[in-house]
């Protein structure tokens, strides 16, 4: 058995094909950006070293700094909404309604699976007010609120709101069903057991339930933060970063410099930087609902 | 009890609400696509559609080119799946069964591929398929979906297989079989249900990518239809709604009808692969 089982040809068959193209496409690049981050310039262009500059640049460049602030906005909105809604949406599920129970969940999830851009031009239209009005538009016409009638997606202050309702929509599900399946493991003698005490409602949630959900509102949490710091197919889709530039996120920014400005070098800092982001908030979440869970 | 179902009258409304906000723009989206021209400009953009105008899905399966970026994507989605399923497959046995030394350190640079973002790999892959001479083709999206979503497949598979008691592959060993045998024969069979779940994941994952397929392909023969659909209004101009929500119907219908086939399997396996990155 043991003989068999550590053959070093098995090993090589089953192995090195996947680890090979699994070597190439993410860890050797992975590498790569890093060393690309300390250099300037493109590859065969002058490509010059310069070591941690680069990342000195990022703090007295404008335009890196503020689609830092748009994309934290946009991710602690977004976060927000998503665990909010996603506890609701839980809640709701459990205790609001006692038939069709799966089938509300299945449809709440629908959204997750859909193509980015097809949700984005799909919310384009939404929003759209030329040449004819979009569904928002046409509806506050209906109700006789033409006074609020805009471009939604044409003025920078709408923008970012508009785009943050868009994926709103489109991820609410996935984290009301993260959150229901933690809901559902609370143990039902506990929550018995606070009811006899007299807690209900809101006390029975806030003292009982969501204390006993920490670790799961951690994990969706992080999930959350991670990919919303990350965003570019949904601005893309829907505003392209536009307009003037206010929901141009760190991404995008950091696809423009690499794509169409040929910085391969600086580009490869604001990826960096976006990975180190996501270490760090990955860290203090997971810091922070370890602590409170021992204390 | 009178008393109690009344209390939840609020509640099922809020439900209720929930669902139309969530179902109804698709649902306004499909009944748009299928509304002639004139209709757009006479009548509110809520109304339903007259008739079933399909000369939008024609236009937009021919003059915008959907039906070249049909067959792209499923060529191209096919091909990666058919590669994780396999690669992933034999990785996760190789990497929990098979005794060696290093096959734990192996297994965390697999799990680290789950939490490492697009962007890192993003520029690097640019100018190494720029340089081969591969940029530009079906292959290098095969190959760049293969890897970057082989990690969570691994991380699947590697659960089931753990599973496996050892004695039944001692078993195996006992009635001759070698190790291929066993993987083909004892550990293949029993993975249908994990692979079920690989498949439908990476399937919606790879499916609806825009990133990397507008990066690495910019002709219209290899586009995607995620990248399609992107560029589908410079084609048709902001003035003709019918065709886009033609194409975006279109788009959308493939991961809807999967999604209604296999909806437990499809929010089992993307929550589980979540909580994990």
């Amino acid at each position: 058995m043991n003989r068999i089982m550590s053959d070093k040809k098995a090993i090589g068959v089953f192995l090195l094909p996947g680890t090979a193209v699994y070597l190439f496409v993410v860890m050797i690049p992975v590498v790569w950006s890093v060393v690309y981050s300390l250099f300037e310039g493109a590859p065969g262009i002058r490509f010059q070293f310069r070591g941690l500059g680069g990342y000195l640049q990022l703090f007295s460049d404008r335009q890196f700094l503020s689609s830092l602030v748009i994309t934290l906005k946009y991710c602690v909105t977004v976060s927000a909404f998503q665990m909010i809604l996603g506890l609701s949406l839980a809640f709701l599920f459990t205790y609001g309604i006692t038939r069709f129970r799966t089938l509300a969940r299945t449809i709440t999830f629908l959204p997750v699976v859909l193509p980015i851009v097809a949700v984005g031009q799909l919310f384009s239209k939404i929003y759209d007010i030329a040449p004819t009005y979009g569904l928002v538009n046409s509806l506050l016409e209906l109700f006789g609120l033409e006074e609020y009638i805009c471009a939604w997606i044409g003025l920078p202050q709408t923008a970012l709101p508009a785009l943050c309702v868009q994926d709103v929509w489109m991820t609410m599900g996935f984290y009301a069903i993260i959150l229901y399946a933690g809901l559902v493991d609370v143990p039902a003698n506990l929550v018995e057991a606070g009811r006899i005490d007299g807690a209900h409602g809101l006390t029975l949630a806030r003292y009982i339930t969501l204390p006993l959900m920490r670790p799961v509102i951690g994990t969706a949490l992080i999930y959350s933060l991670s990919s919303t710091l990350k965003v570019f197919s949904s601005v893309l889709a829907l505003t392209a970063g536009g307009p003037a530039k206010s929901t141009y996120t760190l991404s995008l920014y950091m696809y423009d410099t690499a794509f169409n400005f040929n910085k391969y070098g600086y580009g490869s800092v604001i990826g960096v930087f976006i990975m180190a982001e996501c270490v760090v908030i990955v860290a203090v979440v997971n810091r922070i609902v370890n602590r409170k869970e021992q204390a | 009890m009178k008393v109690k179902t009344l209390k939840m009258i609020p509640f099922k409304i809020l439900v209720a609400l929930v669902l139309v906000i969530v179902l109804f723009p698709i649902f306004w989206m499909v009944a748009a696509s299928f509304k002639a021209p004139l209709e757009f400009t006479t009548k509110p953009i809520y109304a339903l559609p007259d008739g079933f105008y399909l000369k939008n899905y024609v236009d937009a399966w021919t003059i915008g080119n959907m039906s070249v970026f049909y067959k792209n994507s499923i060529i191209i989605t096919a091909s990666a799946l058919v590669f994780v399923v396999v690669f992933a497959a034999m990785i996760s046995f190789g990497l929990v069964k098979l005794r060696w030394k290093g096959s734990g350190l192996c297994m965390l640079m697999f799990s680290m591929g789950i939490v490492i973002p697009v962007q890192m790999v993003l520029i690097p892959l640019f100018t190494i398929y720029n340089k081969t001479g591969i940029i530009n083709t079906k292959f290098c999206l095969v190959l760049t979906y293969i890897g970057f979503h082989m990690s969570l497949a691994i991380y699947l598979f590697a659960g089931y297989i753990r599973s496996v008691p050892d004695e039944i592959l001692e078993a195996a060993v006992m009635d001759g079989c070698s190790v291929y045998t066993m993987f083909l024969k004892v550990i293949v069979p029993m993975m249908k249900s994990a692979a079920a779940t690989v498949l439908v994941v990476s399937f919606f994952a790879i499916w609806n990518d825009l990133i990397f397929s507008m990066t690495f392909v910019s002709s219209t023969a290899h586009k995607t239809l995620q990248t399609g659909l992107l560029y589908f209004q410079n084609e048709f101009g902001n003035k003709e709604w019918g065709p886009i929500f033609a194409a975006i119907t279109m788009v959308i219908v493939p991961t809807i009808a999967v999604y209604i086939v296999l909806n437990k399997k499809v929010i089992k396996g993307m929550t589980e692969g979540a909580v994990k990155g």
